[in-house]
Parts: C-alpha cells; structure tokens; sequence
C-alpha cells in the first residue's frame, strides 16, 4: 500500500484555551484537527483527574493535527501564539498516511 | 448574642447543609464516592433553571419597582469594590505577590451561585421572604471583579496582564450559568405564576432533592481540593479565608439596609457579597493571568471560603439579618 510521509502535531492545552488555539490553527490555515478529552495526568503542578472538576479552568484537552511537513511551521507559529504564557505541551512526530491529498 | 448563635444553630441542622459535610467528610476519608461529571452538569443546570425560573416568577407577581435598579446598581459597585478590599487585606495578611493576590481578590468580588441557592433555599424552607430580582442581581455581580482585579495588575510595575479582550468579555458574560440563569429568569417572568404552576412538579419539589445530590457533589469537590491544595493554605492565607468573607458580609448587609430590602433580601446581598467564584472567574483567570498559581485561588475559594459560607456563614448571616430587621 502506498503511504506518505506526514506530521502529526499533538498540543495538550488547558480546556479554556481550546477556542483560542482553534482559532489560532484555523488562521494558520490549519483546518483539519481533532479535539480529545484529557481524562486526567500529573505534572508540575502535581496531579490532577477530570473527574470532580466544576470548572472550565482546570480541564485539559489535546488538540491533534495531521499535516504535510512544509505546513508544519505555519502551525508552529499559530500555536506557539496561543501555549507561550500558559500549560501546554506541543510534541511533533513523523507518521504515514495513507491519502495524502486529505492532510 | 446567645440568640443569634441559637438561631445560627438551628439553620445549620438542614438537609443541604449536612449532605455538604458528608461530600466533604467521604473525600477527606478518601472514599471512592463520586457523582458522574455529566450529573452533576445536569444538576448545576436543573438548579440554575429552577432558581432563576422562580425569580422571574417572583417579579412577575411583585412588579418591578426602583428597587430593583438599585439593587441592580448596588451589586455591581459591590463586585467591583470588594476585589479592592480583598487584595488590600491580602497585601497585609500574606506574603502573597501583587498577580496572585490580584487573581485571588477578583474571586472574592465575583460571587458563588451554588452558595447562593443554598442560601436561597434555607430562606424558603424558614419561610423568609426575598426579593425574587436578587437572581438577576447575582447575575450582575459576576464580571465586574474580573475587571478590578485586572487593572490592579495593570497598574502595579511590570503587570503581565492581557487584559480583557473581547473574546474573554463575552465568554464571561454569556458564560453557560449566566444566560441560563438569566434566561430561565425572563422566561419566569414572562409567564409568571401561571407557567410556574405547568411546571412546579419539576422546578418546585424535587428542588431540594436535587441541591442535596449537588452539594453532595461540591462537598465531595471541596474535600479533593482541600487534601490536595492543603499545602498552600498558610495560616495567613487561611485566615484571609474566613475573615474576608465576613468581611464583605459586613458591607454586604450595609448595603442591604441602604436599600431597603427585606429580612430576605438583605441575606442574600450578603450572602452575595460574602461568596468567592470558583467557577467563572477561575476560567477568566486562567486566560487573562496565566502565570497566578491556580492552586491557590481555587483552593481558597472553594476548599476554605465556600464550605465556610456554606456551614456557618449562611446561618450567621440569616441570623445577624433577622436581628437587625426583626425579620
């Protein structure tokens, strides 16, 4: 089977920031992307469940993209603007896909 | 004095009340209790539709006097006012830095609905009387914290503040609690007695049923917060905790009388002013000031300030309303 080589772009992101980076992807020209629940973890900040949160404040969600490597800057740049001053983890890895025409 | 502290005594014996102490009591003992996320969503809505629908009701019987812009008027100097007071009483009390201590004080001048309807429903379970415009009040009590406590970071050296855009303007004001509460308080209204009686065996019996599961909830959340974010607590910072609240209770119940309100009205107001946000501006925080320490506000507000409102402060400030309107 034939597959191409692509970036998968993964931001995990505190869940009131979820709009902004969205925003800031879409103006970035990014427009395909995938919103997952963080369902809990630990970190600096020690460690933390969604369960039992009441507010927005203290949720995370990761945002996954899937592009061609000579976008990847373009939404480096996008996001970078929206995670600089909060929580937020960008991990960049290569993959392969298979349709290359849809990324 | 004697009486007062009987009276507090005998408002705190409530099934609400007690369903707290038990979510705080089973997450202490570490219990695996827990309420679903999405029902307790469902129950903070079903709250915020009753008690907004209610006090819509409530001005459709009473009509709408001065009052009501008055109060309106009052609860948003109040908002804006008691961040100031609060950081002021910080800056004396903790070793807190100008940004966390301004994040703190914008929760202390926003306000609780969840305290709020607790209150409410002691009222009503006493039969005291409120003025049913105190939802739209506390409505109007939730951004102008936000805002003070923006430009205090903004006036202090170096403030790293992005102060309020508008993205974060409108999703404070049409965030979820406000348009539903305020919604279901036009709908309220509208339809006045005559659509709260289509609708009393949903919005009127089980209310209490469901604000017990709710606060079984918080009770639950607060312990979390309290066992994780203990550390924080200081004892400088625990007692801006206790005291600021009563504090804000204090100016709270002036402005109460200033305008006149009922035995009611006047707890509420206070109530109003006593109770910190947890829910609204932790999420305007998050945005405007990313680099407060989270811990801190959330763990004051909610682990510290609300289970405090919630056990001794409604009660108290029923009872300190009641002596001082002879209500």
């Amino acid at each position: 089977m034939q597959t191409h080589r692509a970036k998968r772009v993964e931001i995990t992101i505190e869940a009131v920031m979820q709009s902004r980076l969205t925003d800031a992807l879409n103006k970035a020209g990014v427009t395909g992307y995938t919103v997952l629940p963080v369902l809990g973890g630990s970190g600096r900040s020690g460690a933390w469940n969604r369960s039992g949160q009441i507010s927005r404040a203290a949720g995370m969600v990761q945002v996954v993209c899937i592009i061609k490597p000579e976008r990847l800057d373009d939404l480096l740049d996008g996001a970078f603007s929206v995670v600089e001053r909060h929580i937020g983890i960008v991990t960049v890895t290569d993959c392969d896909v298979l349709r290359a025409e849809r990324f | 004095m004697e009486q007062l502290f009987s009276l507090a005594a005998d408002n705190l014996i409530s099934p609400i009340i007690l369903s707290f102490v038990l979510g705080v009591a089973a997450s202490l003992a570490r219990s695996d209790l827990s309420i679903p996320e999405a029902v307790a969503k469902g129950l903070s809505i079903y709250l915020l539709f009753a008690i907004g629908f209610k006090g819509g009701v409530s001005v459709a019987a009473h009509g709408i006097d001065v009052k009501l812009g008055m109060a309106l008027l009052v609860g948003v100097v109040l908002s804006a006012a008691l961040p100031l007071i609060a950081f002021g009483l910080l800056q004396v009390m903790t070793q807190m830095n100008r940004l966390d201590a301004a994040a703190v004080a914008a929760h202390y001048g926003s306000i609780s609905i969840v305290t709020f309807v607790a209150a409410s429903s002691i009222l009503e379970s006493r039969g005291i009387g409120f003025e049913g415009y105190m939802v739209a009040v506390a409505a109007a009590m939730e951004a102008p914290a936000i805002l003070s406590a923006l430009w205090l970071v903004a006036r202090g050296a170096g403030g790293q503040s992005k102060g309020m855009d508008g993205a974060l303007m409108r999703e404070i004001m049409l965030n979820g609690s406000i348009v539903l509460l305020v919604g279901a308080f036009f709908i309220g209204w509208a339809t006045g007695e005559e659509g709260l009686a289509e609708i009393s065996s949903f919005i009127v019996s089980p209310f209490k049923g469901v604000l017990c599961l709710f606060l079984l909830d918080m009770g639950l959340v607060a312990g979390r917060g309290l066992r994780e974010g203990g550390g924080i607590l200081r004892p400088g910072v625990l007692t801006f905790g206790i005291v600021m609240p009563l504090v804000a209770a204090a100016i709270g119940l002036g402005a109460g009388l200033l305008l006149g309100l009922s035995t009611g009205g006047v707890t509420l107001i206070m109530v109003l002013s006593a109770s910190a946000s947890y829910i609204a501006v932790p999420a305007a925080m998050r945005v405007a000031l990313p680099e407060a320490n989270p811990s801190l506000y959330l763990t004051l507000s909610l682990g510290v300030t609300f289970p405090f409102n919630l056990t001794l402060g409604i009660p108290l400030y029923v009872a300190i309303a009641q002596a001082v309107t002879g209500g």
